[in-house]
């Protein structure tokens, strides 16, 4: 037996066993609150699982410890004993203590000294003392005697065929035995075919522990190896033999017996046939079905998606190559790598995807003892359990989502008394809630607990020290809210072990922004208060805005991307104001900040082309302009680590490789608000109120609209109905009988003059190219030709519609200006717009 | 000798065995030799993608085979007169245990086998590159060969990374 095999085996055992003992936790919460004998009974499982394995493993603490919880459970499953709160606590002790041993022998080898003499009596009070017949009497709660780990496990993994439950997998031992020195005689292995066999197991007390059989039956297939213990065990189990009476059994066997523990046991009048069948056809109920999942190192699948995202780029690289060299049998080769890169990418990425509820599966548990603790009464509720996110992602948000919800307990949720007396009900509700939204995941964490109260987080900001009196009265309630993010601050009056030790939510927020995550808090007093933390999906293959500026490309991550604005002509001057020496933009009426590039890194400004392209972009609560010289394309990019040397450069978040095989740095919005000292500016500041405001006044039915001039006349329409806006050369359009149509995008797209059907003189300001709105996609779309695109705003739609002149629906004011609203459906068919609105 | 010995520099530039097994190479007029076995591999010249804000030093970023890799000016950073566009530049890419990082020298030469007895410290009157990062000379018998040492040339601490913006 070499070491190796054993570890594998003892690895195998402690994944399975965590994985046993998240599924147990859960589980347990649930039982309190719905008893259920189905879940006592998977409970049950799981702890004997561990329970087996452990004995034959030669962990005997941990033995102990789970073989007392199941005599409770079996009791609790019997409905001998009720399914209390201090049945399950009892249990819950036990799944930590079994927790800490794993631990322990994952890290040193060993079980450890511990023996959890507290644990175990607590239990057997909980017990209350008397044992069914068919279960062994509790181990003693002494100290085992201290493993000698190697030898006895060594041992220990002889008798595997025989014992094993869920190490069955793996394949049988190589029939090598060493003798061992092991202090116990029961734990004496004999060499192959040895009549020592024999002996140690009449020296067996009949115990949990299993006869092992000879070696030399190791070559026999597998099955009948297995048979003795699992039949016997189950046997044993239902109190239908005794372990004496089957390891008498299994002696006979030994001895050359060639029928089956069943049959010999049944001979022996022991058991009835019946019975046999019974739980024969239990253990066939057992085995799953078939091995549908199978175990990957995560380690390999990292591998994998490191060259995913090499042929990525390799990938584009080609792409790019194919646009400038003609040969369609290239091109069509090129395509097709295109879509299976795309396919694989998505595929290696689903890999790494796993359902939150991995992580959330512990809150239960979690939300339990916390509220039993702090005298509260609270309520889990989770919703989108399912939603996938990238496993590494979700190894980082366990501990921020574990803190707020701690947070949420322990500071959000009143006591029952208090939420009696303001007439809520006793119980306080936490919900969890996860949903994918713009590729991006969102995590809500909200408590219907008395909500944050901004003057409590002004007093106690003053008396820290962390603002000035004038400063805390002036600044918006929202922005006051937000200080709980900095580092140093705690309200709770007294420190506890769960919380209010001031390091928690900077910590939060930090962890998630170090993913390129964000986190947010809204909060009503009396009401409760949300926290929203938004996570990306992954981290390594990102969609992202291609710039230029001092003759470099820089990539701005999509999901801090806000919109595009290009001041040209006359506007690219006026368009650019400035408040105190700081430049800024007037957007809709809102001033943004403009952060210029070039300035910001010392580049040199570009040759300008007299249109300023900005990049509105959010970046923390902030948003601002960022001035580029050019706007390039988008990009699926693999965002690839700066190295040590570069560890102290602010501005950039990594940098990926283009499709050209040069390098472009992926800026980090934060740092370069930072550097561009933008992010705390009171115009940033107003800023993200009217933003929070805006954003706030969206979700009451305001909608995007776009502002078109046609002759002299401004049209307003949604722009969802817009699935994008073209500027198209003239000299490329074509006249197909009686449409005019153009080459776009590998379609025929026909074009509809909308000055012509609305019988406005039209005055195109440009003769060289069209301004046209595509509407619909791919097949059905169609373009409308205006005179100019002015605006896009969010407002509400409201017209009057004392019109009848065609094409118009009614008359509005936006902005000031007078502005027909245009019925779309009198130029677009109804299927284009709803073709329109899909892809949209 | 003995000196030699106890000071065996981490950078592995100078080893105790009779020979030393050095990579050598030329910036502006000096020669300047590094242990080969740190020597991941020789580019040509590269279009380095440059990093504002940061110092000088940092060359910029090079693209190998997908790796992002930091190339260092080592005449800016041994502190020697920069090179003009049309003097040759060659990069030489360093196992480091973050990661390869590359080296621009002007021209690459040979790897060659240097007996130890024509090791010296570098003497109080060295002029050329900065001291700091010099540990000795090869006296060869057409030129003095220089050793530097890697591990200080590419303490990121001592490279400075500006962060405050340009007025």
């Amino acid at each position: 037996m070499n070491t190796s095999e054993f570890d594998d085996v003892m690895v195998e055992f402690i994944t399975e066993s965590r994985e046993n003992l998240d599924e147990l936790d859960t589980a347990l919460v649930t039982l309190e609150q719905h008893p259920d004998p189905g879940v006592i009974a998977k409970i049950f499982r799981a702890v004997h699982t561990i329970k087996g394995t452990s004995g034959f493993l030669g962990l005997r603490t941990l033995e102990s410890v789970t073989h007392i919880g199941e005599n409770l459970l079996s009791k609790m499953r019997d409905g001998e004993m009720p399914v209390t709160q201090a049945n399950t606590t009892g249990l819950l002790g036990m799944a930590d203590a079994v927790r800490a041993i794993l631990d322990n022998v994952e890290a040193t080898g060993s079980e450890g000294s511990e023996t959890y003499p507290a644990l175990i009596e607590q239990l057997s009070r909980l017990n209350s003392g008397e044992a069914p017949a068919a279960a062994a009497p509790a181990p003693a709660a002494a100290p085992e005697p201290p493993t000698p780990s190697a030898a006895t496990a060594k041992a220990a993994t002889e008798a595997k065929p025989a014992k094993a439950k869920s190490t069955r997998r793996k394949a049988a031992p190589e029939p090598v035995v060493e003798i061992t020195d092991a202090p116990t005689p029961r734990r004496r292995t004999a060499k192959a075919g040895s009549p020592v066999a024999e002996a140690s197991v009449t020296q067996l007390k009949p115990r949990r522990v299993k006869v092992n059989p000879p070696a030399k039956k190791v070559e026999e297939p597998e099955t009948i190896e297995e048979e003795p213990a699992r039949i016997g065990e189950q046997l044993v189990e239902r109190g239908l033999a005794t372990e004496t009476q089957v390891d008498e059994a299994v002696l006979l066997q030994k001895q050359g017996d060639p029928r089956h523990l069943g049959e010999l046991l049944v001979e022996q009048g022991v058991v009835k046939s019946n019975d046999v069948v019974e739980v024969l056809k239990t253990q066939a109920e057992e085995r799953p079905a078939s091995n549908e999942s199978i175990r990957v190192d995560v380690g390999l699948l990292d591998d994998l998606m490191n060259l995913v995202g090499e042929l990525v780029l390799a990938r584009n690289q080609i792409l790019q190559f194919n646009a400038s060299f003609f040969d369609p049998s290239f091109s069509a080769t090129s395509q097709r790598l295109n879509l299976i890169t795309s396919e694989l990418q998505e595929g290696v990425m689903k890999t790494r995807m796993q359902p939150i509820d991995n992580i959330w599966n512990k809150f239960p548990r979690i939300v339990r003892d916390l509220s039993l603790s702090c005298g509260k009464n609270a309520r889990l509720e989770m919703e989108g359990k399912h939603t996938e996110v990238d496993k590494t992602l979700l190894e980082a948000i366990k501990d921020p989502l574990t803190h707020l919800i701690r947070n949420a307990i322990d500071h959000g949720l009143e006591t029952p008394e208090v939420r009696m007396a303001t007439g809520k009900p006793a119980e306080g509700t936490v919900r969890l809630s996860a949903y994918h939204e713009g590729g991006q995941v969102i995590i809500e964490i909200a408590d219907d607990g008395a909500g944050i109260d901004a003057n409590v987080i002004r007093r106690k900001a003053v008396q820290k020290g962390m603002m000035t009196a004038d400063d805390a009265a002036t600044r918006p309630d929202r922005d006051i809210v937000n200080v709980i993010f900095q580092p140093g601050f705690s309200t709770a009056e007294q420190v506890s072990n769960i919380s209010g030790r001031g390091v928690g939510m900077d910590v939060v927020k930090t962890n998630i922004e170090a993913i390129g995550g964000s986190v947010d808090v809204q909060t009503v007093i009396g009401r409760g208060t949300t926290f929203k933390v938004k996570i990306p999906l992954t981290l390594a293959i990102i969609p992202a805005l291609l710039v230029n500026a001092g003759g470099e490309r820089y990539a701005i991550p999509q999901v801090s991307l806000v919109e595009l604005v290009r001041l040209d002509g006359e506007s690219a001057t006026t368009g650019i104001e400035s408040v105190q020496g700081a430049p800024v933009h007037r957007l809709r009426g809102k001033l943004l900040p403009l952060v210029f590039l070039n300035e910001v890194f010392g580049t040199p400004p570009s040759p300008s082309d007299d249109a300023v392209n900005i990049v509105v972009v959010q970046s923390d609560d902030t948003q601002f302009g960022l001035v580029v010289d050019d706007i390039s394309d988008t990009a699926e990019i693999v965002v690839k680590p700066l190295g040590r040397l570069l560890k102290g450069a602010s501005g950039f978040a990594g940098a990926t490789i283009m499709g050209d095989g040069k390098v472009a740095l992926i800026l980090d919005l934060l740092g370069v608000s930072q550097l561009a000292g933008v992010s705390s500016t009171s115009a940033a500041r107003a800023q993200a109120e009217a933003n929070a405001n805006r954003s706030f006044e969206v979700t009451n039915d305001h909608e995007s609209i776009l502002i078109v001039g046609i002759g002299d006349r401004r049209f307003a329409l949604q722009l969802a109905h817009v699935t994008r806006l073209e500027e198209l050369p003239v000299a490329a359009v074509r006249t197909a009988g009686d449409h005019r149509v153009i080459h776009y995008r590998d379609q025929i797209l026909p074009l509809v003059t909308l000055a012509d059907r609305l019988g406005v003189y039209s005055q195109s300001a440009n003769d060289q190219n069209l301004q046209v709105l595509v509407c619909g996609a791919g097949e059905r779309s169609v373009g409308l030709i205006v005179d100019s695109v002015f605006d896009i705003v969010d407002e509400r739609l409201e017209y009057s519609d004392r019109t009848e002149t065609y094409g118009v629906m009614g008359t509005t004011v936006i902005g000031g200006e007078v502005t027909d609203v245009l019925d779309i459906r009198a130029f677009v068919a109804q299927d284009v717009l709803a073709a329109a609105e899909v892809a949209a | 000798m003995s000196t030699v010995t106890q000071s065996p520099t981490p950078g592995g530039t100078v080893a105790a065995r009779s020979t030393v097994n050095l990579c050598t190479f030329r910036l502006h007029e000096f020669m300047i030799g590094i242990d080969v076995t740190l020597v991941q591999e020789v580019l040509n010249r590269q279009d380095a993608t440059r990093i504002p804000l940061v110092s000088d030093v940092v060359q910029g970023l090079i693209n190998l085979r997908g790796e992002i890799v930091t190339t260092i000016d080592l005449r800016r950073r041994l502190g020697l007169p920069l090179r003009t566009p049309d003097d040759p530049c060659m990069n030489v890419v360093i196992r480091t245990a973050d990661g390869p990082v590359a080296l621009a020298v002007d021209t690459i030469g040979d790897v060659i086998d240097a007996d130890e007895s024509l090791f010296e410290f570098p003497p109080p009157t060295l002029s050329g590159p900065h001291r700091e990062f010099v540990t000795g000379v090869f006296k060869l018998d057409e030129s003095l060969l220089l050793l530097i040492d890697l591990d200080r040339v590419l303490d990121p601490s001592t490279i400075k990374i500006k962060t405050e913006v340009p007025a």
